[in-house]
């Protein structure tokens, strides 16, 4: 799961696609994930960061970062 | 050291300057108490889905209702519309208030009876009414509002050896300018049919034509409507008087006035868009009085509203049962209530707050209810935060209707709670258990058992 290269990310959660023009905005564990996926972080040390700070167990964490990929996937953000 | 809040991640594509059609954003409080009560605590203890009722808010409504008409007019009587919500705590929370009671059904007459209310101040609507039940409610005086002739000829013959008259009215339908017209209930006033029923019960000297009724409608957007509609009733009324000599003591404008609910595919919500029920006491009253009667002749006004003064003062509670996503992408949130309970999620967009803090992110999602069927749909585009298995949710204004037309479908219906004026809870109709449930049900002794 790789970030597009040219995607911006800013740590209050405003990420722009320059190639589409599009702009979103992440909550706070969204702008997290992004960030460190931006400095190349595997899914599973994200993922273990984000079990250490937050109150969640690892089957929500699951089920949420599928969701979250695939909208990622679906918004062209994601390199594959 | 403590972890930190988890609200799973979301990403939203931002479409600047587009107004989307959501509108204004007004669900975003979180609502974590009613009437000082918490949300999370009621669910503790009484489970959920569940249903809670404000005393406080229904005393509230009645009365600002009952001012809004006595400020404009001298003699005003409500009847509390059984069909409506006819828990008996909540029917006699109006009672109390000083309501007669308005029913439908020889199921809902002895309701009332048994409630307590004097026979003499129930008010027996519809088009099913038995011979017995016709019976009982001369016995007792009650007033019985004639819907067809049929009613109308079986009455004369029942009253034929009586000593004392029947109290009757005929329910009128009308062309008030609203669409669709509600002509299939009682006789039409335009084409005379109203008037022939007059005669005929005039005629017969076997009853006592006290009051005439309509009820034009309910979630009634139009004040002016009911204006058209107490002036053709003062017609009748006049001509009653005057050509009969047959005085009319009551007129009985119905219900159907609004709550402040978002009716579906409506572009603004409720709350701004609905007449404020003075609005409707004026257009009433000042058509009546300014009829031509004379002032000791101003018969009684009669009102039978039911939404209007319960639907805020209900709240369903529930909870999130699972999320998923649909193929088109689309988030659903899947919550534990559904239309079987929520009948009126098939008319009203209903506000739904959740019970918890939450970010300011949110996601258009489809609110499911729990069952196994394909209409359960309580929202169909919702604009909420994100939402987690286990969260919880407050459904608002949902007191008409939901807990007399709810559906023994697939599930059990939850508990309803009511919260006093001291903030005190009493449950006052438990959930339904399977023994509940089976007690009408009998197997006959051949299919007791068997093997598998
Ligand atoms: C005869 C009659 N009266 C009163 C009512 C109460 O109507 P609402 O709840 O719209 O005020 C109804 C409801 O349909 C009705 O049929």
């Amino acid at each position: 799961m790789k970030l597009k290269k040219n995607i911006a990310t800013s740590e209050s959660g405003f990420v722009f696609n320059p190639s589409s023009g599009d702009s979103f905005s992440l909550n706070t564990i969204g702008a997290e994930i992004l960030l460190q996926m931006k400095e190349s972080k595997s899914s599973e040390e994200i993922k273990k960061d984000i079990l250490n700070r937050y109150d969640v167990d690892k089957s929500l964490l699951e089920k949420d970062w599928d969701d979250f990929m695939s909208q990622l996937r679906d918004n062209n953000l994601l390199e594959f | 050291m403590s972890k930190l809040k988890y609200e799973g991640p979301v990403i939203k594509k931002m479409n600047a300057g587009l107004m989307n059609k959501f509108g204004t954003r007004t669900e975003y409080q979180p609502v974590k108490h009613i009437e000082g009560v918490a949300v999370k605590d009621m669910i503790a203890k009484y489970g959920s889905p569940l249903f809670v009722l404000s005393e406080r808010q229904m005393r509230n409504n009645y009365q600002a209702a009952l001012r809004a008409f006595k400020t404009r007019y001298p003699k005003v009587q409500f009847a509390w519309s059984y069909k409506t919500h006819y828990n008996n705590a909540v029917c006699n929370v109006y009672h109390q208030e000083g309501s007669w009671a308005e029913v439908v059904s020889g199921f809902e007459y002895h309701k009332a009876l048994k409630n307590g209310v004097p026979g003499n101040k129930i008010i027996f609507n519809g088009p099913d009414k038995s011979i017995d039940e016709l019976n009982e409610a001369i016995k007792n005086d009650s007033l019985i509002h004639i819907d067809h002739f049929d009613e109308l000829y079986a009455l004369i013959e029942l009253s034929d050896n009586l000593s004392k008259k029947p109290r009757v009215a005929i329910r009128v339908n009308m062309d008030t300018g609203i669409y669709p017209m509600w002509d299939r209930f009682g006789f039409n006033y335009e084409n005379g049919t109203a008037w022939n029923a007059i005669t005929k019960i005039v005629a017969s000297g076997k009853l006592n034509l006290v009051g005439l009724h309509c009820h034009i409608g309910t979630y009634m957007l139009a004040p002016w409507a009911y204006a058209i509609a107490a002036s053709k009733l003062c017609d009748l009324a006049w001509h009653s008087k005057n050509q009969l000599n047959n005085p009319i003591q009551y007129l009985d404008l119905g219900g159907g006035f609004p709550s402040a609910n978002t009716l579906k595919g409506a572009y603004l919500p409720g709350s701004d868009t609905v007449p404020h029920i003075e609005e409707f006491a004026e257009a009433i009253s000042s058509t009546i009085i300014s009829y031509g009667f004379k002032p000791d002749e101003l018969p009684l006004l009669i009102l039978e509203s039911g939404r209007a003064l319960i639907d805020d003062a209900g709240y369903l509670l529930g909870s999130v049962l699972a999320n998923k996503r649909l193929s088109d992408g689309r988030r659903a949130t899947i919550m534990d209530f559904g239309v079987n309970i929520l009948f009126t999620s098939f008319w009203y967009d209903h506000k739904i707050s959740p019970a918890q803090d939450f970010t300011h992110h949110s996601e258009d999602q489809v609110l499911y209810g729990p069952l196994c069927m394909n209409i359960d749909v309580v929202r169909e585009s919702v604009n909420l935060p994100v939402l987690n298995k286990g969260d919880q949710v407050v459904v608002h204004k949902v007191g008409a209707y939901n807990m007399t037309q709810w559906m023994q479908f697939i599930a059990m219906r939850p508990n309803v709670i009511m919260i006093d004026m001291k903030g005190e809870n009493h449950v006052i109709r438990q959930k339904e258990t399977l023994q509940y449930m089976e007690m009408l049900e009998e197997t006959p002794q051949h299919l007791k058992d068997f093997k598998l």
